[in-house]
């Protein structure tokens, strides 16, 4: 009776979820009610949850519960640790969700509410879960070694190399991204600025609370930053009014630059932990409590979704990046529906505090769930705007123009009606000079976000206020990832340098420190230069580029899950990983020819360089032209790069199946664990 | 009832762990200390290294 119950209601779960996908791909001409989205989400993913991710951990992975983790064999008290595996899921998720679940899907809403949604729903049940879950078990029976050592180990020497010049551009790119969405949110900003700037001297305050006040207590003191951060936007409305302090916060996007280079530079090669420790906490709280918090509003709310489901921008000619829905969207959106960066975490700090493999279901798979959540609500923040406005606020000057009368009719003559008026008003509201030309997606959706806030909490009149505690939460944590990946970039470059000379690899030697903190700060700078001098914006031409570095690495990612999966004998399961990877490589090699040869300036990098070099020649024109050859090289090499990680697999699937050659895991050998024991 | 008190604290836990509280009580009770300002200077030394190598995800 109760197997029958059940069975009714997972019946009735798929049948309302078919119900909800059909209302948001079937609807035409009339908004939706972003519960739609909301709905088809949760049936999907505990579908996805409760069927294909058990289907894989007992059919494919076969998960012990009896094996002892590496948490439990070489626990040491710090990086080995049993954990409850609730407080590894919080973990895991803090890891993970970054600011890519939040931008890209802002920015592919170009296309309409539809592709977008779709690509997360599906993407995460079938493809991004399933990487970080199967990494993750992997990770653990291999005591707990990262992506790179797993590459190396089963596909072999290429692999590994390959997997970790991957994971140095990634993040190279990815903070050059992630510092032109900080400059893009913050120019001509003296409110967005101040805020940002007060965060310097709350976290100050912090370190001197933690390390002398209430040593170690850092929930507390990051409730207290919060207040004062609170503080601080509220005091920033008095100093973008007051035109003197107004021009001290108001800096270029050139200056804003060199600042968070400076910035960049300073947190990887100076000892400031007073400064960065409780500022990483402090975005922490921010982060958590905003995403709780929009979820809430989402909710309450219930907003309808003003985005149509299909835009004209299907066919190539978004103005916010230009490109085919196939394969632009799927690499626009990485982090909400998979992404290779995460397949670093799940082989990094989460398989060392794992208590019981069977765990690696709830947070591998159950952890990526949540992120894809995050990515569904910055769709719904993102299409809750009128179009018109979505397009005025995300479009670069060099394709609707630097005025406002002529921005909005160029917009409109797009079938999305927008007036200089409404734009003035709505700056007026967020209390910013201008929202025009604001690329990058950060301040979109802060508009969303404020939108949906001051909707369902405080209403119109804390609608500035709203919208600046958005610019911050977004800035913050950019900020903290920058600092954090520039640190990470330069430890790894300096372990890859310690093998040519053992000095270079010290971490305490201190002209290797500023010598590798200046090389990786001089890479994403450069790249960083380049979005804020690009008359597109650089969105255009960085944020694809990040995003297929990332499709890459999770091609990487796929490539040793499958290799693994049939040395384990599971090949007739190999579809599980092998179709997740074959939709990969479409979408990014298409994506990366489209990049380099596209004969449309506006797509292809090498075609902008060819129509740059036909106009009038300056200095300036040079630079782009470099630049624009520069991201067809950096984009090539990736390519070849996976290219040759592919062909070792195959290598590597061919023999097996054919019997030629042993198939071998390479996996901690099986110690039975004493937890069970324990508990009796 | 008992499973509030237990969802309570799980996510008291969560907290303690995602903010380094639980890693700061594991070092002092491995370290046979208390806490203190010298003991939490000591703490951050040794951890900071470590946490500087973990990726944060885009």
């Amino acid at each position: 009776m109760n197997k029958t119950l059940v069975r009714l209601a997972w019946g009735l779960v798929a049948l309302l979820g078919a119900a909800a996908v059909a209302v948001i791909a079937g609807q035409r001409g009339e908004p939706i009610n972003a519960l739609w989205l909301v709905v088809a989400a949760t049936c999907c993913y505990s579908l996805g949850y409760r069927f294909y991710s058990k289907f894989i951990a007992v059919k494919i992975l076969a998960l012990d519960g009896l094996r002892a983790t590496p948490a439990e064999r070489l626990e040491n008290g710090r990086d080995f640790l049993v954990t409850n595996k609730w407080v590894v899921f919080g973990h895991h998720f803090a890891a993970i969700a970054g600011p890519g679940p939040l931008v890209g899907p802002v920015l592919a809403a170009q296309f309409g509410y539809l592709p977008g949604t779709m690509w997360v729903l599906a993407g995460a049940v079938f493809a991004g879960c399933v990487q970080d879950f199967v990494i993750l078990l992997f990770s653990v029976r291999r005591d707990g070694k990262s992506l790179t050592e797993m590459a190396k180990d089963e596909i072999g020497r290429v692999g590994g190399f390959v997997a970790y010049v991957a994971v140095i551009s990634i993040l190279i790119i990815l903070l050059g991204v992630a510092a032109l969405i900080v400059v893009n949110a913050l120019k001509a900003s003296p409110w967005g600025t101040f805020t940002i700037a007060m965060t310097m001297p709350i976290a100050v305050l912090m370190g001197v609370y933690l390390r002398r006040i209430r040593p170690g207590k850092v929930l507390e003191v990051s409730a207290l930053g919060f207040v004062l951060v609170l503080a601080a936007i509220w005091g920033g409305q008095y100093v973008s009014q007051n035109p003197a302090l107004a021009a001290v916060f108001t800096f270029s996007a050139p200056t804003l630059a060199i600042l968070i280079m400076v910035y960049g530079f300073a947190a990887s090669a100076l000892p400031v932990w007073l400064l960065l420790a409780p500022r990483d906490y402090l975005s922490t709280f921010v982060k958590l409590g905003t995403i709780a918090l929009l979820a809430v509003g989402i909710v309450a709310l219930h907003p309808t979704l003003h985005m149509p489901a299909l835009t004209r921008f299907v066919d190539g000619t978004g103005p916010v990046f230009a490109g085919k829905i196939f394969p632009f969207a799927f690499i626009t959106i990485a982090c909400g529906a998979i992404s290779g960066f995460h397949a670093l975490i799940s082989s990094g700090t989460t398989p060392k505090l794992i208590a019981r493999e069977t765990q690696t279901r709830m947070v591998g798979y159950g952890a990526m769930m949540a992120e894809s959540a995050v990515a569904v609500m910055a769709i719904i923040a993102a299409c809750v705007m009128q179009p018109g406005i979505y397009f005025a606020i995300n479009s670069p000057a060099g394709i609707v123009g630097q005025a406002p009368a002529t921005a909005a009719a160029t917009i409109s003559s797009w079938g999305f009606p927008v007036t200089a008026a409404d734009m003035q008003t709505l700056a007026h509201a967020v209390g910013e000079q201008t929202l025009y030309n604001r690329t990058g997606g950060a301040p979109a959706f802060a508009v969303g976000m404020a939108h949906i806030f001051s909707h369902s909490l405080g209403g119109e009149t804390l609608m500035a206020l709203w919208y600046h505690f958005a610019i911050m939460f977004e800035a913050l944590f950019i900020l903290t990832i920058l600092d954090a990946g520039t640190r990470v970039a330069r430890f790894m470059v300096q372990d890859a340098l310690g093998h040519v000379y053992e000095p270079l690899g010290r971490t305490s030697w201190y002209p290797s420190i500023l010598g590798t903190s200046a090389l990786i700060v001089g890479a994403w700078g450069y790249f960083l230069w380049q979005g804020v001098k690009d008359p597109l914006g650089g969105i255009n031409s960085l944020w694809p580029l990040f995003g297929i570095a990332n499709q890459l690495l999770a091609t990487v990612a796929l490539c040793v899950a499958t290799t693994i999966i049939i040395k384990m004998h599971r090949a007739k399961y190999a579809a599980v990983t092998l179709v997740p990877l074959a939709w990969l490589v479409a979408v990014t090699f298409t994506a990366s020819w489209y990049k380099m040869f596209d004969a449309n300036p506006r797509v292809g990098f090498l075609a902008q360089a060819r129509a740059l070099a036909a106009g009038p020649a300056t200095g300036a024109t040079a630079r782009l032209i470099f630049n624009n050859r520069l991201d067809a090289v950096v984009t090539g090499v990736l390519v070849v790069m996976v290219t040759l990680v592919l062909v070792e697999s195959l290598r590597q699937w061919w023999g097996i199946l054919s019997g030629a050659r042993e198939a071998r895991v390479k996996e901690a050998p099986f110690v039975r664990t004493r937890l069970v024991e324990e508990q009796g | 009832m008992k499973r509030i008190v237990f969802g309570w604290r799980t996510f008291i836990a969560t907290l303690r762990e995602i903010f380094d509280e639980a890693a700061y009580a594991r070092y002092l009770s491995r370290a046979g200390r208390k806490s203190s300002c010298a003991a939490y200077a000591a703490f951050r030394q040794e951890f900071e290294e470590a946490k500087m190598r973990r990726p944060k995800c885009c």
